[in-house]
């Protein structure tokens, strides 16, 4: 059973009953900020212990996938913004539209991010028995490399090794960057496809027309939950692509 | 600012923002190729991190209506971001001011 759009006993006004959602809406976020906190913040630690191999493995995933991939995801909360802007001005054929690009554009972060965790099973850098971050400068054209590149990631890698003190040592540490990097993206990617699933409800609902300008609160709230997601995305580019690119 | 989360934020200024945000999306992504920590050391992390700030910023205030919703629901944001930076703050600061050795290098 849906009620919608009427007072409920515990509130006086209908404001303050909006402006009550918008607030618990918050607090969870205040929570996701948290969560999220935690993992930015073992990460940053573990960047600074070690430095080195952290910035070699990061230079192994594919910028321009990242690069791309924040562009898709601001795009998917402009169209978002613009659902809610649809129903707050109660064009009701307009909010299901914004929602489905939305959904487009979420599904396409989705599949780029899905050819990057592939890159990086073919290039054996997922943590486990098979990881070997000499895979690709061992085994020549297996990752695609070109010979340049081929050459250039052999002789860093054989710095770094001496650098740091042998194979394993690269292997361990590189392996914790890979895990954060899966744990943070994969975290990330999981608050998509939930929110991709309040998209597919917010898309069903809407085509029903259930959505005013006097009620619109689940399109506001996951709204709001979509633009969090984007603004954890915002960090994760940078720290995880961008900051020893130079 | 009205007090009341009624108000209604324009496609153009969504537009605007999201205009910035590209703008700034491409910004990072040129600045990290240059050497910044030669100038300053940790200069390219700084760099991107301000960047991702102003980014996070434009998104909470417009698409997410902070910039127009209620003092209680500002306040709530703040605390937000504040515990994290009670966070972030003593448990770098923790790791920052023992001078722990790392075991491996």
């Amino acid at each position: 059973m849906h009620r919608t759009g009427e007072l409920y006993g515990q509130f006086q006004t209908m404001e303050q009953q909006k402006d009550s959602a918008t607030l618990g809406m918050w607090i969870f976020l205040s929570t996701e900020i948290l969560f999220f906190g935690g993992l930015f913040l073992t990460y940053t630690i573990n960047r600074h212990a070690y430095a080195d191999v952290f910035a070699f493995a990061s230079r192994t995933i594919t910028v321009s996938w990242g690069f791309a991939n924040t562009l898709v995801l601001i795009g998917s909360s402009v169209t978002m913004a613009m659902s809610v802007w649809s129903a707050q001005v109660g064009k009701k054929k307009l909010i299901p539209l914004f929602l489905i690009l939305t959904l487009i554009l979420g599904s396409v972060f989705l599949f780029i991010k899905g050819i990057e965790y592939h890159d990086k099973y073919v290039e054996h850098h997922i943590p486990g028995w098979n990881f070997d971050m000499y895979y690709c400068t061992s085994h020549a054209g297996a990752c695609g490399l070109s010979p340049e590149d081929f050459a250039k990631e052999k002789a860093e890698l054989k710095e770094l090794t001496e650098k740091v003190g042998g194979e394993t040592a690269v292997n361990a540490n590189a392996q914790l960057f890979f895990s954060l990097y899966f744990g943070m993206t994969g975290l990330h990617a999981l608050h998509m496809i939930v929110g991709a699933g309040l998209l597919l409800y917010l898309i069903l609902t809407s085509l029903k027309g259930r959505y005013t300008p006097e009620y619109n609160t689940p399109v506001d709230n996951i709204g709001l939950y979509w633009h969090f997601v984007d603004i954890v995305w915002i960090y994760l580019f940078p720290l995880l692509y961008l900051i020893d690119r130079h | 600012m009205a007090e009341n989360s009624h108000h209604i934020v324009s496609p153009k200024i969504y537009l605007v923002v999201f205009l910035t945000l590209t703008v700034l999306t491409v910004t990072t992504y040129y600045a990290a190729q240059v050497d910044l920590n030669a100038v300053f050391p940790g200069l390219n992390v700084i760099v991107a991190l301000l960047i991702a700030t102003c980014k996070a910023i434009l998104v909470i205030l417009f698409f997410m209506h902070a910039y127009y919703s209620t003092k209680r629901t500002k306040l709530v944001i703040i605390c937000g971001f504040f515990w994290l930076a009670i966070m972030l703050s003593m448990t770098l600061g923790d790791y920052g001011t023992r001078g722990w050795d790392f075991p491996v290098h």
